[in-house]
């Protein structure tokens, strides 16, 4: 394996984690904008608890693919960054607000952040920004498939800045990223109340199933606008010999992820609905692959000269064995209380 | 406004903000610890609550810098896609150590904030000096790689201009490296002991005697005093790396214009860029020689000697760097101040000394923000000393103005609101200590 390969795998796998630990923060968001009923404060509630000590360090992971691309692939940061300036600056203004709403929502206590209304509008902020984030985030991945013209010699851009995303696919591509990110969130949110608040997880449980309905729709609706916005996804998904079993095992994934989610085998469920979207970042990274920016830039020829490569692979080795240790850590003291218990909710 | 400035303002009103924030998540976690460490040893709760309250400030400060900070990795390729296309690569190592670094922090700052109830009173404070390991750590990194820009090393090009070979640890470690990082982080821990020190200052004004409040200042007054008496050691380092790699850098911040030995040390004063002269300056004879070099009859380049096109903007540099010497001196003088009333046994709570401490709050976040006027304006107009102009840098995108407006009001908002919270939220006393 050359190390450009290693460097986009990692950068791969960091998508992966992104899109299930921050996706499902954004997904959060949603639902909390989408709060609603008698019980509409603690579906805000239990968002906010679940999202409250993890969503900055699951916000990193997206830094650590941003950096690595640059590092690794400066050309295709630029050409990205370029043409994508639009929606990577509505994704920024998304970025900053959802945090800072929500920290500064978390400055009051929790009938504070009932009753009072300053709190009640940075908890709107918090919701409204968690949209702006995927819609864009699967705007600026569905433009790479898109493509932008680079000249290769020069390293120059082609573009008017505008028609890469303003484009039927990107926009799919986001509200796709919109719908499974809210989906991941239901799930998780219904396996969480699970234990402590039955009728609450029965509240996300039917979310999950509806949203589950939704990702199919958006997702054969980007499929469509594939066909003529993004011949490459469109030929990568359909043909190439790897997308039968991948797609195949996205599918089982799906069904299984809906037919637990029916029999209320929440955590089950959960694990189904993660390999699900897993295989679906999966799916679209081999679908682009060998392309970083279609058609101009591949993963070989916009990596940076191979010491670079080296060194950051190396740095990346010694990081995790640092990082690994400390997030398990994390994820151990506040997610405890969930591990190897099984309640069936509801009854 | 041209593209162009329009693009440097966004990235300076960017970093402007992001740094206060930035520095605060490195100085508020030695605060918290040495709170809690002392909670550890002699079972004060006053002690606890302070850390836990300092803790809840930090939280918003923190989440805001870590948004503002993720905003800027992508503003650089943004607004200069060329200098990344070309500049990623070389300062990619500082780059991925920091995003470790900054992820350690995220990962025990939630520990820290979330888990006071969840974790042992030690693993809870263990967590906390993880924290400002980490931030230091991080904010060190971020350092190296701005030194790259100022003393570019660790690469070679081929003939058409493309990079040809890159030695990642030298690009990393470049002679600027370490005076930035010393300068930067003590100025880290000064302004923060100051202006933390500032605010319990000023709520010991209106309710005297409070025990929270005098905790707090005698703390924060402590850290900000040390770091503030050991910063001249550290300019000192700063401005003689300056004098020899970059020595128009040097010239503008003393808006020094002919070549001589001897030199002056120009204090205050306005240069006059047309007429190339430095008016109703205080001069200091052979002041300039001695501290650049160590010599009172060194010879030190005039900005005279510098071709116009690649002179930095004289009147900005020099300006900002007296601001910065200015704050810095004037917090020495209140800290040696609070160490001598200290020492005679004086309450360091008498209304005059937290009137001055208030009035000083504000000090050492104004001299960050001229020290990184002189750092980033001084360099111009290169983005990397002498190798890329900022003009070529720039991204092709047009109506940068359209950005810089929105970001520049989104962080006014931010701004304000921050403010308002803390001084609602976190800075007011609890009930049982007032």
């Amino acid at each position: 394996m050359t190390p450009e390969l290693a460097i986009v795998g990692v950068m791969l796998v960091a998508l992966v984690i992104y899109t299930l630990s921050a996706g499902a923060d954004f997904g959060g968001g949603a639902w909390t904008l989408l709060a609603s009923g008698k019980r509409a404060e603690d579906q805000r509630q239990l968002v906010d608890d679940a999202i409250g000590p993890i969503w900055e360090a699951n916000h990193v992971w997206l830094i650590l693919v941003v950096v690595l691309l640059f590092v690794c692939f400066p050309g295709a940061f630029a050409a990205a960054s370029t043409a994508l300036h639009v929606p990577l600056s509505v994704m920024l203004i998304g970025i900053v607000l959802r945090g800072s709403a929500f920290a500064f929502l978390h400055v009051y206590t929790h009938e504070e952040q009932a009753h009072d209304p300053v709190p009640r509008r940075f908890s709107r902020v918090f919701a409204v920004a968690s949209l702006i984030t995927p819609v864009t985030l699967g705007v600026t991945l569905g433009a790479l498939s898109t493509g932008i013209r680079v000249d290769t010699a020069t390293g120059l851009v082609q573009t008017d800045f505008i028609s890469e995303w303003l484009a039927p696919f990107p926009f799919a591509a986001g509200l796709f990223t919109l719908c499974l990110f809210a989906f991941l969130a239901a799930v998780y949110l219904a396996y969480e109340a699970q234990d402590t608040d039955p009728e609450l997880s029965e509240i996300f449980r039917r979310r999950a199933l509806i949203s589950a309905a939704l990702v199919f729709v958006t997702a054969l609706l980007a499929f469509l606008a594939a066909l003529r916005g993004a011949p490459i996804i469109h030929t990568g998904l359909r043909a190439s010999a790897f997308a039968l079993p991948l797609h195949l095992a996205t599918g089982v994934a799906a069904v299984l992820a809906i037919a637990l989610l029916w029999r209320r085998r929440l955590q089950a469920a959960r694990l189904a609905a993660m390999a699900q979207v897993a295989l679906i970042v999966v799916g679209w990274a081999l679908a682009q692959y060998p392309y970083l920016v279609f058609p101009d830039l591949t993963i070989a020829g916009a990596a940076a000269p191979r010491p670079v490569l080296v060194a950051v692979l190396v740095a990346l080795a010694v990081g995790a064995v640092v990082l690994v240790p400390a997030l398990v850590y994390l994820l151990v003291i506040f997610k405890r209380h969930r591990v190897g218990q099984r309640v069936d909710a509801g009854h | 406004m041209t593209d162009l400035l329009a693009a440097r303002s966004q990235m300076a009103m960017s970093l402007a903000f992001h740094i206060i924030f930035a520095v605060v998540g490195m100085g508020m976690p030695l605060l918290m610890t040495l709170a809690e460490r002392r909670f550890l040893r002699r079972g004060d709760p006053l002690d606890r609550l302070l850390a836990r309250r300092w803790a809840s400030g930090t939280a918003i400060m923190f989440a805001v810098g870590a948004v503002s900070g993720t905003a800027l990795s992508f503003e650089l390729g943004l607004l200069w896609p060329k200098f990344m296309a070309f500049a990623g690569p070389i300062v990619g190592m500082p780059f991925s150590l920091e995003g470790f670094a900054f992820f350690l922090e995220a990962i025990f700052l939630g520990i820290y904030l979330y888990g006071w109830d969840r974790v042992s009173p030690r693993a809870h404070w263990l967590a906390g000096v993880m924290v400002l390991l980490s931030g230091t750590a991080s904010a060190a990194f971020v350092l190296c790689a701005n030194a790259w820009m100022n003393t570019p090393r660790g690469y070679t090009l081929a003939a058409d201009g493309s990079l040809l070979s890159v030695d990642p640890f030298a690009a990393m470690w470049t002679p600027a490296a370490l005076p930035e990082v010393l300068h930067m982080t003590f100025a880290a821990f000064a302004s923060v002991g100051f202006a933390v020190a500032g605010i319990h200052a000023f709520m010991l004004l209106r309710r005297p005697g409070a025990a929270f409040h005098r905790r707090a200042l005698g703390l924060a007054l402590a850290v900000g005093g040390v770091f503030a008496c050991l910063q001249p050691l550290t300019g000192d380092l700063a401005a003689k790396h300056v004098a020899e790699h970059q020595p128009a850098k040097l010239a503008a911040m003393e808006g020094h214009w002919d070549t001589k030995r001897c030199a002056g040390l120009s204090l205050g004063g306005w240069p006059d860029e047309e007429a190339e002269v430095t008016r109703w300056s205080v001069e200091i004879p052979c002041g300039l020689s001695f501290l650049a070099f160590g010599d009172p009859g060194a010879e030190v380049k005039g900005l005279k000697d510098v071709p116009r096109a690649d002179r930095p903007p004289v009147a900005i540099t020099h300006v900002a760097f007296q601001i910065m010497v200015a704050c810095g001196m004037a917090m020495l003088a209140v800290s040696a101040l609070a160490a001598y009333r200290r020492l005679r046994g004086r309450d360091l709570a008498a209304p005059w000394f937290l009137r001055l401490l208030v009035l000083s709050a504000p000090l050492g976040i104004i001299a960050i923000e001229a020290g990184w006027t002189v750092t980033e304006v001084g360099r111009q107009p290169w983005v990397v000393q002498d190798v890329l102009r900022t003009a070529d840098a720039v991204t092709p995108m047009p109506h940068l103005v359209v950005p810089f407006v929105t970001f520049t009001l989104l962080y006014l908002v931010l701004g304000v609101t921050v403010i308002v919270l803390l001084t609602r939220k976190v800075f007011t006393a609890p009930e049982e200590f007032k």
